[in-house]
């Protein structure tokens, strides 16, 4: 810690003291982000206000340096915010300004810290809202979202972060200033928006951020179908699709998952089903009932058990938050859970949830699962005791394998949490040493000294190699005992 | 096949010869003069993967786009973007120029469906980036960073596209309508829950198309008002054969904010995409056409015309050109893909 201090002083020359923490008391609620298991005392906090504020902090940090890692609200669930050892984490809660809103352009121009709920807060009165909606988004920033690409339970047909966000401002490492994406429908040359976004922090230090609003569906209903076997409910998700349905939210349960749930929320959901899904139909009244109808037949016709169409407003929100609060809910059942995030093709559903049953068994562990189903993304919940060392050993291995499971079914890694630290080892069974080395290129030509969030995201090829070393020995890591996610 | 792509390069960057990537050669007019050794990349070719249930298309880059529309079509589904073919596109054509056609505004443009992509890199590496799937965070999105590139950080030799379902029914309605007042109500019905695919205005008269399921169709056409219209004329309008195309102009692409105002500039118009895309035939130096799509927040490609010397992309600004440098020798250290055809240098 003590190393970090000469950039204390050199940012106390322009930052009140009240931007720059570095007395432990201050930092320590800097220590982790959603990630809990990873914790590191960052040597310095800088909370700059202004934009040009930041310009300096990462002028100074480049000039002497010292690595930086962004952060917004530190609800990342991938270790991304982690700060940097001997370096600066430098907070964005500041900004949450709206700087402005055109109704009639349909657009907002908003600071980083502004958190992704007020949005559409904003936008509400002018029968406008933000699409993206991650389960943290009373808490989590247009920033760390813009970071992470961040989806949500309604992506399958209104898209990602990505797809949302018109226009990105902010600086290099080395403070200069980058304007990335446009109001105007595209900008010239390469798309490096759609390379910023999702990158982690790795690349860039996002000041301002545009995004598109749409308009609020007048109406919105949702199914709650239940199924006798998980299959038949990916069954009845590939049918809805076939049938020619983008359904506006498309989420599936386990059981363990709703009883989970239940205990928490009282949503309301079908106790004795293998799986449930919820799909919801949103537009005009009319097109509303019309596909309703619809969904109704092809999960009648794919061996529904029960099917509730929620009755009014209150009862579909009741059904939503349930699913919005099963990571919560789950870790009231369990001293402690780890969430995965992987996604695959959905015809490989089966298969995938059977692999999943095996891994409970082979450690020993439980792992309820919620499915966002419409566009593949898991998220399989193990339940473990960290107090126990080798519920958290056997926990890793677990995770390790579903994840391994995803690539080789041609899925991938992570659909909306990130690598961070946490799935870094796995980045290594995704991608082979020339396409993390394109990765390592490709940050290089904005940060060609790796200040900016070293060490997450993309492994080195030692990192991988050391790894590969350790899968080879029959799967068992040196030091169990070590927290790694 | 994807290895004589690879041995061509590797044998290019050794020797420094530039290559030039083209597969039907539909847009050869687009972008800066091509230059170096033809690479005709239609050998590879063939649909890979497509499951109606997945929403998800993989195809080699050779493939021939209206193949892939068609096939597509016998499962009711479509590349939503709706891209232009401009003659016989191939699939590796379309990506690598990363156009989209009429339904961009509602639907969204080429690069929001890309999920993955394989590439011949500047080395002759094979590298894959992305996958088959809607959701994917790991790793850096290259993928997208191909879509519109021109060729010039790698050769496209296959990707995968989300895919969507076609509209149960379309209508095109007819109105009466100056330019100001048609940017108006086109941004103010943006706003609003109404199923509007397409919009072109030109000439006082604004075409506003119409799709989903036949309840909103009919709801929206309602609220709307015009006439209905008999012809179908967004082919015409998306392959630039619709008779405001034609004529010895250069072909001025100006992409602003939807709500930017008439651009003064002389000749004549067409706005798409609720007003986010100003198409200009007119004789204007490059200058001023630049200068006022600037003043509008936007950017000015010079599409089609004889004269490229003020090159067919808006310059980039310091910081961007040299990150695109960065970009460009990551992928292609020896400078032999496309050189020149999107920037100069690049």
């Amino acid at each position: 810690m003590g190393a970090a201090l000469p950039v204390a002083a050199a940012l106390l020359e322009f930052l009140p003291a009240r931007a720059v923490l570095h007395e432990e008391e201050d930092t320590r609620p800097y220590e982790c982000d959603g990630l809990t298991a990873y914790r590191r005392l960052p040597g310095v906090v800088a909370l700059p206000e202004t934009e040009e504020q930041v310009q300096r902090v990462l002028k100074t940090c480049s000039a002497m340096g010292v690595p930086v890692v962004p952060r917004g609200a530190g609800t990342g669930l991938s270790g991304g915010a982690l700060p940097p050892e001997n370096g600066v984490l430098l907070s964005m809660a500041k900004f949450m300004r709206i700087a402005r809103l055109d109704p009639l352009g349909r657009i907002a121009v908003v600071q980083p810290g502004v958190r992704n709920a007020a949005i559409s807060d904003a936008a509400a009165p002018y029968g406008l809202y933000y699409a993206p909606d991650p389960s943290s988004q009373i808490a989590c920033t247009i920033g760390g979202n813009v970071a992470e690409n961040s989806g949500g339970v309604h992506c399958l047909k209104y898209g990602l972060t990505l797809h949302n966000v018109l226009r990105v401002r902010g600086f290099t490492i080395d403070g200069e200033p980058l304007d990335l994406g446009s109001e105007a429908p595209d900008a010239p040359g390469y798309d490096l928006l759609a390379l910023a976004v999702g990158s982690e922090g790795m690349l860039a230090v996002a000041t301002e951020v545009t995004v598109k609003l749409l308009p609020t569906p007048q109406a919105a209903r949702v199914i709650m179908a239940s199924f006798d076997d998980v299959e038949k409910a990916g069954t009845a998700v590939a049918a809805l699709i076939g049938s020619g349905i983008i359904p506006a939210g498309l989420e599936m349960m386990d059981r363990p998952a709703t009883h989970a749930v239940e205990q928490f929320v009282g949503a309301g959901y079908d106790l004795d089903a293998a799986a449930i899904l919820l799909c919801e139909s949103d537009g005009t009244p009319e097109e509303v009932d019309d596909e309703i109808a619809r969904m109704k037949a092809v999960l009648q016709a794919s061996g529904a058990t029960r099917m509730r169409v929620a009755r009014d407003e209150a009862e579909r929100l009741r059904f939503w938050s349930g699913r919005k609060a099963a990571f919560p809910a789950v870790g009231r059942i369990s001293p402690d859970y780890y969430c995965m995030d992987g996604t695959i093709p959905r015809k490989r559903l089966g298969e995938v949830l059977n692999f999943i049953g095996a891994m409970e068994r082979k450690y020993g562990l439980r792992c309820p699962n919620v499915f966002h189903a419409g566009d593949g993304n898991l998220h399989p919940l193990i339940l473990f005791d960290a107090n126990k060392p080798d519920e958290l050993h056997r926990t890793e291995l677990f995770a390790a394998e579903v994840l391994e499971k995803c690539v080789e079914v041609g899925g991938t890694i992570t659909g909306e949490h990130g690598v961070g630290i946490e799935k870094i080892n796995q980045m290594c069974v995704q991608f082979r040493p020339a396409e993390l080395e394109l990765f390592h290129a490709v940050k290089r030509a904005f940060d060609p000294r790796e200040l900016l969030n070293p060490g997450k995201a993309v492994p080195t090829l030692a990192r991988c190699a050391e790894y590969g070393r350790m899968r080879v020995h029959g799967g068992k890591l040196p030091h169990p005992e070590l927290p790694r996610f | 096949m994807i290895e004589i792509f690879q041995e061509k390069i590797r044998q290019a960057a050794s020797r420094g010869t530039p290559l030039r990537l083209r597969g039907g050669g539909s847009k050869d007019f687009y972008g800066n003069e091509p230059r170096g050794e033809l690479l005709d990349t239609r050998g590879y070719a063939g649909i890979v993967s497509y499951e109606p249930t997945e929403l998800v298309i993989t195809a080699r880059c050779g493939t021939s786009l209206s193949d892939i529309e068609r096939i597509l079509e016998t499962s009711r589904q479509c590349l939503a973007f709706e891209p232009p073919h401009f003659g016989a596109a191939t699939f590796g054509g379309c990506i690598a120029a990363g156009l989209s056609g009429p339904r961009r505004s509602s639907a969204g443009a080429l690069r929001d469906f890309m999920l993955g992509t394989r590439i011949v890199d500047g080395r002759g590496r094979v590298l894959s980036f992305g996958g088959q799937v809607m959701k994917n965070v790991a790793g850096y999105d290259v993928s997208r960073l191909l879509a519109g590139s021109l060729g010039t950080l790698g050769l496209i030799a296959e990707a995968s596209f989300k895919v969507l379902p076609l509209p149960q029914l379309e209508a095109t309605l007819r109105l009466e309508m100056p330019e100001s007042g048609a940017l108006e109500a086109m941004n103010r019905w943006a706003g609003q829950p109404l199923p509007i695919s397409a919009t072109a205005w030109h000439d006082g008269e604004l075409l506003v198309r119409l799709s989903g399921a036949e309840p909103a169709v009919r709801a929206g056409a309602g609220r709307i008002g015009g006439e209905r219209t008999h012809g179908e004329p967004w082919v015409g309008i998306r392959e630039h054969t619709a008779a405001f195309f034609a004529g010895p102009e250069p072909l001025w692409r100006i992409a602003v904010p939807s709500v930017a105002a008439p651009l003064a500039l002389p000749g004549r118009q067409m706005i798409e995409w609720g007003g986010a895309l100003r198409w200009l035939k007119s004789n204007a130096a490059a200058e001023s056409v630049r200068e006022a799509a600037q003043r509008s927040h936007g950017h000015a490609t010079l599409f089609r015309g004889s004269d490229k010397q003020a090159g067919a992309f808006a310059p980039l600004e310091p910081v961007l050109e040299r990150l695109h440098r960065g970009l460009k020798a990551a992928f292609d250290p020896a400078g032999i893909l496309n050189p020149g055809r999107l920037y100069r240098g690049l």
